[in-house]
């Protein structure tokens, strides 16, 4: 019965929608509900982990009807771990929404919304059956349709299409593979298809599957070739949408690679080259793209491209240590995106636009405010110790060992131009002198607000600075969480026992 | 019945994605209407298509001995038609909404987003 409590997850982010909902109108009341409602949350997620951690890999077989044939729920160490990962962003994010949106969006259910698209992470992270997994991404997309058009200015539709569109492109080229994965196997839970897909003889077959597979997945995931629409939306939608889309969405698209391609599709060297090769063409197409950029989250867009990059390199060498690097670095970086695009709607407020050019003499006017930006910022960097640097090392290490020479210089390439980027950024936004700027009217500047509202944008960017600072400094206990979460992707069988031989 | 399907499969996709790829935003809804549907063709196509046998096991048995056909892919079609509907309504309110916004139903004037700011 106790393992149930996987999936309290899900109910409870479904419950907060609902009461939500019912509240419509009171703005005020949603406000603080939410924020109640994602730290009980993050303090169920973190009573999840614990039992995972302690008791091993859990499944709930919905109806009790036993897998394959059932819908069952599966909660490892990574989902474990994601689910935390979720629910702590999720909480930052909530506070954050409560100052930084404005009441005319919060009217149109924001904060409803908001917590359907985490009960869809949620309920991503934790499923074991790759239909429901797109049912799944089907409520984030949608939730997600809806956050970032709540307002409807003109960039944020123009921006909107282009989102949608890629989308759903990506959503019917998911459902295909998992029609032709049914055609050869007859099957939809994925540890059993773990099996039935290794003992298919036509492999080419299996190879076309991984690839429709791999693109579905790429366009949510925003690897080399079919990227293009996050920098073109990222930017539109209010700051806080931004900070969850950045921080969480595009990471369900790499979890979803990591998990299909170290469950069902493993041990084909065709796709672990193809995954090197568009991690490579990533990394750097991602680095230059943020080079040229001057808005401060146009860059941050092109950053979240380069560095799945790291991701997408650690499971294409396939070894345990590189998982390892990729989980670890899966872990630093949905905790520093979701800061990233927080901090510059911190510095949107504080000078009233988001340009670089324009912008300038933060350090000079908010010392502790820029102190307090500079972890955030030089952890995505990663210089040592700061979060950033640890997981580059397993990656670095595992392509000597196996000989990747080219991405290895694509990794250290990445790392040049991401320091690149936020030393230029730090020199124009917070060194530079002060340049003379247009006040605007009618706009909520950072030193006009109440105090509550300042603690409300500083809040969740010191608490998530502060988890950087714990992933960096704390680095062993993150390191042993990605080397057993790495051991479990690889030796899989133990997940396959599990779903498959569950009493219950 | 299978090659005809199969056809249709391939004449649903590529329809799709050439109205996708037009400019225009009415023809985009078009296009992702057509690919909508022919995925969920593919799914029914892929569980084998079985004349005139339901999945239903008889009184005095306890499985079915002869060929059935697989309710499985059935229940996916299902879930994928709701889900498409959903979107697809949604799309349209969008194109609807962007159209009166942006006063273009041009995809390449919508660029407001790639200008420097």
């Amino acid at each position: 019965m106790t393992q149930q409590i996987i999936i309290y997850p899900l109910f409870l982010q479904i419950a907060i929608s609902i009461i939500l909902m019912f509240s419509w109108n009171n703005v005020r009341f949603q406000k603080i509900f939410s924020v109640i409602g994602s730290f009980l949350a993050l303090i169920l997620s973190f009573v999840v982990f614990y039992f995972i951690w302690t008791q091993g890999t859990q499944t709930v077989q919905a109806g009790t009807w036993p897998a394959p044939f059932g819908i069952t729920f599966v909660a490892d160490t990574f989902s474990a771990t994601l689910v935390v990962l979720t629910a702590l962003s999720g909480f930052a994010v909530s506070i954050y929404s409560a100052a930084s949106v404005l009441n005319d969006r919060l009217k149109f259910g924001y904060f409803p919304i908001y917590h359907f698209l985490l009960l869809g992470l949620n309920g991503a992270f934790l499923t074991g059956d790759i239909f429901n997994l797109y049912v799944w991404f089907e409520i984030i997309i949608i939730s997600s349709f809806v956050l970032i058009t709540i307002g409807g200015e003109k960039a944020q539709l123009e921006g909107a299409v282009k989102y949608f569109t890629l989308n759903i492109l990506a959503s019917v080229i998911f459902l295909t593979a998992i029609a032709v994965l049914y055609g050869i196997t007859g099957s939809l839970n994925m540890a059993d298809l773990a099996g039935k897909v290794a003992a298919v003889e036509n492999r080419g077959l299996v190879q076309i599957t991984a690839i429709l597979f791999m693109i579905g997945f790429g366009i949510k995931a925003g690897v080399f070739p079919l990227y293009f629409w996050l920098p073109a939306s990222y930017h539109t939608p209010p700051f806080a949408v931004s900070a969850i889309f950045g921080g969480l969405l595009t990471k369900v698209g790499v979890y979803a690679l990591i998990r299909v391609f170290t469950l069902i599709f493993t041990g084909d060297e065709f796709l672990n080259e193809l995954l090197i090769i568009i991690a490579i063409l990533t990394l750097v197409s991602g680095g230059v793209g943020a080079l040229v950029q001057n808005n401060m989250r146009k860059v941050f867009s092109y950053l979240i491209i380069c560095h799945i990059g790291y991701m997408i390199a650690g499971l294409g060498m396939f070894t345990q240590i590189a998982i390892a690097g990729a989980i670890f670095y899966l872990i630093h970086d949905i905790v520093v995106k979701t800061n990233l695009f927080m901090l510059s709607g911190l510095v949107y407020r504080l000078k009233g636009t988001n340009s670089m050019r324009a912008l300038g003499g933060l350090y000079a006017q908010w010392p502790k405010i820029s102190l307090l930006l500079f972890i955030p910022l030089f952890s995505l960097v990663g210089i040592p110790p700061l979060s950033g640097f640890w997981p580059k090392i397993n990656l670095i290490k595992q392509g000597f060992g196996g000989d990747y020479y080219i991405t290895v210089a694509a990794i250290i390439f990445a790392s040049f131009v991401t320091l690149v980027i936020i030393a230029k950024l730090w020199a124009e936004v917070f060194w530079k002198d002060s340049q003379p700027l247009k006040l605007k009217e009618n706009f909520g500047f950072f030193s006009k607000m109440t105090t509550l509202k300042k603690f409300q944008f500083v809040f969740p960017i010191a608490l998530l600075s502060l988890v950087s600072l714990y992933i960096g400094f704390g680095a062993e206990h993150i390191q042993e969480l990605s080397a057993r979460i790495a051991d479990e992707l690889v030796n899989h069988q133990g997940y396959i026992d599990t779903v498959l031989h569950a009493t219950k | 019945m299978e090659v005809l399907l199969a056809l249709m499969v391939g004449i649903l996709y590529a329809a799709g994605i050439y109205m996708m790829l037009r400019r225009s935003l009415v023809k985009l809804i078009i296009g992702i209407i057509l690919i909508g549907n022919g995925a969920n063709l593919l799914i029914f196509l892929l569980g084998r298509i079985t004349k005139g046998s339901p999945p239903i096991i008889p009184e005095n048995a306890k499985v079915l001995t002869e060929a059935f056909a697989d309710p499985v892919p059935q229940a996916l079609i299902l879930t994928a038609i709701v889900i498409s509907f959903g979107l697809q309504s949604f799309a349209i309110v969008l194109v609807k909404r962007a159209h009166t916004v942006v006063r273009t139903d041009d995809l390449d004037e919508m660029n407001a987003t790639d200008e420097d700011s």
